[in-house]
């Protein structure tokens, strides 16, 4: 009897098909690619009852066990629930496995949980999203990177959201040992310069990663209660048009981020291509077709930005073309 | 004069107090540490007893309570100056014991090192404080090692002891605040440690020999300058000076004087572009030196006082207190 298997359906439930025939690997997303050490252990046990023994780390922050079959999908399923748990992924059934794949997984660099140069918890924002949006099989990708260094690459995702702060200046407090002047010229963009004795910040200029606070050996420069996020939107890898995020926030929050993310949902259904592939559409594809203007106003509906966030009005992409 | 108030009075009498006196303690500043989401313990004004952090050690000292970091000597016009005026109230400063023991450090620099310091002393004589005593030793600090650990020379002795808190009164000026109240009165002893996880001796034998141990510019190569050491160190005293000509008008401005610190850039830089001690090597070993030698054969006795601060704080986990132990290792 030849293998019956709806391989839609089992790519949906985060199984890959793989060249070889019958034989599949097992996906495990981990959202903000924060997990408790015990999860290890439970891949390296599905690894070893049911696939080969080799797991690869892939590139959104999850585990593929590779080598399993595919007619063990179910009793995988049943052995992912605990991982699922942990991970607290949104599920309507339990023991049916992970529920969707269109979303990928949100990835985030490790943040101020150890990042001397973070300026947020990249982790509790992933999930914050992660809750928002999963299961969901429309084609997102969401990334998040504690500073402007951008080490979690996430110009190259449809949603890149960067960590900033606003630096406080106390000038009582500041000493002219310019540590924060040298730094900000190194590490980043040379906003600061010395006036009177004391510190001027070029506030167009400034990026606000931050540098400036962690030199400061007084605290005469201390970080902002609010923290602040930059977003930048539809950067993408791939076969036609491959091309950076562009800045289209600075200065946001956390909650207007949120909205506009799950504001992009309701356009994506809105205007996706009924005939694309697979039902699949990237969105920077759909913004390119439908304009930025169209996309701006559904995305900025019911959202209150911060009267300091900067808003670009219009965005231009420009990337490499191989399409044209 | 010792007492026990119920909590409730001691608020009352905080009250009291606030009247006359501006109250400075360990406070914590959530969010200001040099990284996200970190906090930090420095000096602050207060406006009640629960503000103060009582558990750890602040990272900032007191000293800022009397020497202000960015401090205005005088305003200038084109041929007048004037001195601005002092605060009008008292000084009430929450302190531990090596931190009194600081505090006759920077007497002496102030004080008794030449002509007494005009700033300085006015605020001095307006400062009672109060000693908070420490029930378990702070993580980095030697004050055993340096005979800092205890202290009687407190106005006041206050500790918080859940519905309660005891109180020793050795003032005349602040006895006035706690005589009228039906309190019992009890013996009050101020908490001490007498045992630190850092143990530290020190060398005997430093002399401009000294100078040529390769141990200055090992730790030298490590340290980045930054000057955290002596910003935290609550018996470094340097400052610099700064002359601020306004803006719209040059010919008026003010002269302040500002903390300084002998490891960053510029401290030692002269007229005419020279500069004494140019690698972080020379510089440590001035530190080390003016910390645990130059001081005492001045005055008799070493300026450190053990509190710990500069080891908790410095960026390249540089210990100085284990380069002063290797110092004396090395003379034994
Ligand atoms: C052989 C002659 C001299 C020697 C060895 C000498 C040495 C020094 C030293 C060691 C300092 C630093 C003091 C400190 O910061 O504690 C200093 C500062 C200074 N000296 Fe001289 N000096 C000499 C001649 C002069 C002369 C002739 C003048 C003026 C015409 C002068 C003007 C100054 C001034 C204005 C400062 C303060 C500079 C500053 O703080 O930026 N010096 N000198
Ligand atoms: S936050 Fe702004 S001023 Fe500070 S280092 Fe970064 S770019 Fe420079
Ligand atoms: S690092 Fe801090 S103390 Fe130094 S110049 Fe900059 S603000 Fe002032
Ligand atoms: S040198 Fe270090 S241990 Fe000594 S008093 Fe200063 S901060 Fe405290
Ligand atoms: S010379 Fe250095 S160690 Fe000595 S008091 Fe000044 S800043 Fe502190
Ligand atoms: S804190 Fe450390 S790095 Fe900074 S000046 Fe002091 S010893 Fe050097």
């Amino acid at each position: 009897m030849g293998l019956d298997i709806n391989t839609k359906k089992a790519k949906k439930n985060a199984f890959r098909i793989s060249k070889e025939r019958g034989i599949g690997a097992s996906r495990i997303r981990v959202p903000g690619g924060y997990l408790k050490a015990e999860i290890l252990g439970m891949v390296q046990e599905i690894a070893e009852k049911y696939g080969n023994g080799i797991v690869h780390l892939t590139t959104r922050q999850g585990f593929e066990i590779e080598g399993i079959h595919l007619e063990d999908m179910d009793a995988i399923n049943e052995m992912l629930q605990p991982i699922i748990e942990l991970l607290d992924i949104n599920q309507q059934d339990e023991g049916t496995g992970y529920p969707a794949s269109g979303t990928r997984n949100i990835t985030a660099c490790i943040g101020n949980n150890v990042c001397p140069f973070a300026n947020y918890n990249t982790a509790s924002f992933a999930k914050r999203v992660e809750k928002e949006i999963f299961p969901n099989d429309l084609h997102f990708k969401v990334a998040f990177t504690g500073c402007p260094n951008d080490c979690g690459k996430v110009r190259l995702h449809d949603f890149g959201i960067i960590g900033m702060t606003m630096p406080q200046y106390d000038p009582s407090r500041c000493v002219n040992c310019q540590a924060c002047v040298k730094g900000c010229k190194s590490l980043s963009v040379n906003a600061l310069r010395v006036e009177n004795y004391k510190i001027v910040r070029d506030e167009e200029k400034c990026i606000g990663c931050g540098v400036c606070i962690t030199k400061c050996p007084t605290r005469a420069f201390t970080r902002s209660k609010q923290k602040y996020y930059k977003l930048t939107l539809m950067g993408r890898t791939g076969k036609k048009n491959p091309r950076l995020g562009e800045d289209f926030l600075i200065w946001a929050d956390e909650d207007s981020i949120v909205k506009i993310i799950l504001n992009t949902y309701r356009f994506v259904k809105e205007y996706i291509d009924p005939k694309a592939p697979g039902g699949k559409e990237h969105i920077g594809y759909i913004i390119d077709r439908v304009g930025f203007e169209e996309f701006k106003k559904w995305a900025l509906e019911g959202v209150e930005l911060l009267p300091e966030t900067k808003m670009k009005e219009c965005v231009y992409w420009n990337g490499i073309h191989f399409d044209r | 004069m010792g007492y026990q108030l119920s909590r409730k009075t001691a608020d009352e009498v905080f009250g009291k107090l606030k009247e006359r006196y501006d109250i400075f303690a360990p406070k914590l500043f959530q969010g200001e540490g040099c990284f996200s989401d970190t906090d930090i313990i420095r000096y602050g004004k207060i406006d009640s007893l629960d503000e103060i952090e009582y558990e750890r050690r602040s990272d900032y000292s007191f000293k800022e309570a009397l020497i202000a970091i960015n401090e205005t000597l005088f305003y200038f016009t084109e041929d007048e100056t004037t001195v601005p005026s002092c605060t009008d109230k008292k000084l009430l400063i929450f302190l531990r014991s090596c931190d009194l023991h600081a505090l006759k450090r920077l007497d002496a620099i102030y004080l008794e090192n030449g002509p007494e310091d005009f700033y300085y002393k006015r605020l001095r004589e307006k400062a009672s404080f109060v000693l908070m005593g420490c029930s378990q030793t702070c993580d980095t600090g030697f004050c055993v090692s340096m005979g800092a650990n205890q202290t009687d020379q407190y106005d006041l002795y206050l500790k918080l002891d859940g519905d309660f808190v005891l109180v020793d009164c050795k003032s005349e000026e602040l006895a006035g605040y706690f005589q009228h109240l039906e309190t019992e009165d009890c013996a009050v002893t101020a908490d001490y440690v007498t045992e630190n996880k850092e143990n530290v001796t020190l060398p005997k034998n430093l002399s401009v020999d000294s100078f040529q141990n390769p141990i200055w510019e090992s730790y030298g190569s490590r340290c980045i300058g930054c000057g955290r050491c002596n910003f935290v160190c609550p018996t470094c005293t340097c400052f610099t000076m700064q002359d601020i000509h306004y803006r719209d008008n040059s010919n008026v401005g003010e002269r302040r004087r500002v903390w300084a610190s002998c490891q960053v850039d510029g401290y030692t830089d002269i007229a005419g572009g020279n500069s004494f001690r140019k690698t972080q090597g020379e510089r440590m070993r001035f530190k080390v030196m003016h910390k645990i030698y130059d001081f005492e054969k001045r005055f008799g006795y070493p300026m450190c006082i053990g509190c710990g601060r500069c080891d908790a704080v410095c960026p390249e986990y540089i210990s100085y207190a284990n380069l002063i132990s290797q110092l004396a290792k090395e003379e034994a």
